[in-house]
C-alpha cells in the first residue's frame, strides 16, 4: 500500500466528517448575534429558575424615568454591582428590596408573577442589552 | 460510504472549513495565516487536535452598527469602528422580540416596548446605549424621575464642580462633571468605594473601567456606553508654546 499525502488528509477528513459539522455547528451558535436586550437590562437567575420559574429581567430604562438611581442604589438598598444584591421572594412580599414599592401602592404588587419572571428558560444572569464594560456585569 | 461518496464529499469539508478561517482572515490577517498552515498539518498528522484548533480559528464576525443615527464616519465601508464591542444587531425590540424575553410568558405582551417610553426624549448623537440623552431628558424637563421615594416633590443636592484629569495619552483631557452625577446619585453611591474623595488618591485608567471598575461600575451597562469618547475627554489638552518640547 502506497502513502499518497492527498488520499491520507482525504480518508482522515472523511472519517472525523460528524464530528466537524457538530463543531462547525456549535461554533455557528457561539457566532450568533448578541440578543438584542435593551441596554441595561438585567436578568437575574440565581433562584428563579431552580424554584420553578422563569428567569427575572429587570428593565433599567423603565425605572429611570421614574426613579433616580438614588432611590434604588441607596433608599431601597441595591449594591450597584450586578450580582452583589440576594433577593429572596420572601423579601420582596414582606416589602424588601422591589417589594419596597412593588407594593399596590406605589407600584403593582408581588401578584403579578408573569410580568417579573418573563425570561426565557436557561437564561444567565447578568447585565445584558450590550454591555460595553466586562467585570461587575459578568459575576 | 462507497469511494464515489467520499469524492463527492471532500469539496465540501475543504468548502466548509474554509469559511470560518475565511472570516477570519478578514478580522485578522497575520493571526490567521499561521493557525490556517497550522491547522493544516494538524489534520494531516494528527486528527486529535483538530477541533481545538478549528476553534481558535474562528474570531467572531465584526459587527456592524444597525442603528440610523449612525454617522456616516462609521457606516462600514473599508475601515469599520471594530474593538469587538457587542452592540444589539436591532435596537430596542418590544419585549416579544428582544431574544431576552419568554413570548410564551403571559405577561410578556404587557410590558411597554422601549420606544413608546423613548417617544420625544432627546436622542443622543451616536444612538448607543439606550440612545436617549438621559441628562438633557431631566435638564429638559421631558422626565421627573423622583429623587425620593414617596416624594415626588424632594429635590436633589446638586453639587456643580469639575474635574479636570489629564490623561498620559493624547487623548483630549477628562472633563468630570459633578453636577450631571448629582442629579442622578447620592455622594455614597461613588464615594468612597468606588472613588475616593481625595485628590490624586484615583488611579483611573481605561483599562480598568473596560474591566468594569471605577467608571466603568455603571458606564457601559446602564449609563452611556465607554464608546462614546467624546464626552468625557471634551476638553482640548493645553499644549505649551514650544508644542510641548524639553523646557528652556
Amino acid at each position: 500500500m502506497t502513502f499518497e499525502p492527498r488520499l491520507l488528509i482525504r480518508h482522515t477528513l472523511c472519517r472525523l466528517f460528524p464530528g466537524i459539522v457538530l463543531l462547525l455547528a456549535f461554533v455557528m451558535l457561539l457566532a450568533s448575534p448578541p440578543a438584542s436586550a435593551e441596554y441595561g437590562d438585567v436578568v437575574l437567575n440565581k433562584r428563579a429558575e431552580k424554584a420553578g420559574m422563569r428567569p427575572v429581567i429587570f428593565p433599567h430604562w423603565f425605572h429611570r424615568i421614574r426613579f433616580r438611581c438614588r432611590v434604588c442604589h441607596t433608599e431601597v438598598g441595591f449594591e450597584i454591582r450586578a450580582g452583589s444584591n440576594n433577593i429572596l421572594m420572601a423579601d420582596i412580599i414582606e416589602g424588601r428590596f422591589c417589594g419596597k414599592c412593588h407594593n399596590n401602592k406605589i407600584a403593582w404588587g408581588p401578584q403579578n408573577c408573569q410580568l417579573c419572571h418573563s425570561g426565557l428558560p436557561g437564561l444567565e444572569g447578568g447585565v445584558r442589552g450590550g454591555p460595553t464594560t466586562g467585570g461587575p456585569s459578568k459575576w | 460510504m462507497n469511494h464515489l461518496s467520499k469524492l463527492m464529499l471532500c469539496p465540501l469539508l475543504a468548502a466548509m472549513l474554509a469559511v470560518p478561517f475565511y472570516s477570519a482572515t478578514a478580522a485578522e490577517p497575520a493571526k490567521s495565516k499561521s493557525t490556517n498552515s497550522k491547522s493544516k498539518t494538524a489534520t494531516a498528522a494528527e486528527p486529535a487536535t483538530a477541533p481545538a484548533v478549528a476553534e481558535t480559528a474562528t474570531a467572531p464576525p465584526v459587527q456592524q452598527y444597525q442603528y440610523s443615527t449612525r454617522p456616516a464616519a462609521i457606516a462600514g465601508g473599508a475601515n469599520p469602528f471594530n474593538r469587538l464591542l457587542k452592540v444589539a444587531k436591532v435596537p430596542h425590540q418590544s419585549a416579544s422580540g428582544d431574544e431576552i424575553h419568554d413570548p410564551t410568558n403571559e405577561g410578556t405582551m404587557i410590558l411597554q416596548p422601549p420606544l413608546e417610553a423613548y417617544d420625544g426624549l432627546p436622542q443622543t448623537e451616536t444612538g448607543l446605549g439606550n440612545g436617549v440623552d438621559w441628562v438633557k431628558a431631566l435638564d429638559d424637563g421631558n422626565i421627573k424621575p423622583r429623587w425620593e421615594r414617596t416624594d415626588p416633590t424632594a429635590e436633589p443636592m446638586v453639587m456643580d464642580m469639575n474635574i479636570v484629569r489629564v490623561p498620559k495619552s493624547s487623548m483630549p483631557d477628562v472633563v468630570f462633571p459633578h453636577r450631571q452625577h448629582t442629579l442622578w446619585l447620592a455622594c455614597s453611591n461613588c464615594h468612597p468605594d468606588i472613588f475616593i474623595p481625595r485628590k490624586g488618591a484615583n488611579q483611573i485608567n481605561m483599562a480598568s473601567i473596560v474591566l468594569g471598575q471605577k467608571c466603568g461600575v455603571c458606564h457601559g451597562k446602564v449609563s452611556f456606553p465607554v464608546s462614546e469618547c467624546k464626552r468625557c475627554h471634551s476638553q482640548p489638552k493645553k499644549v505649551a508654546v514650544n508644542g510641548g518640547g524639553p523646557t528652556q
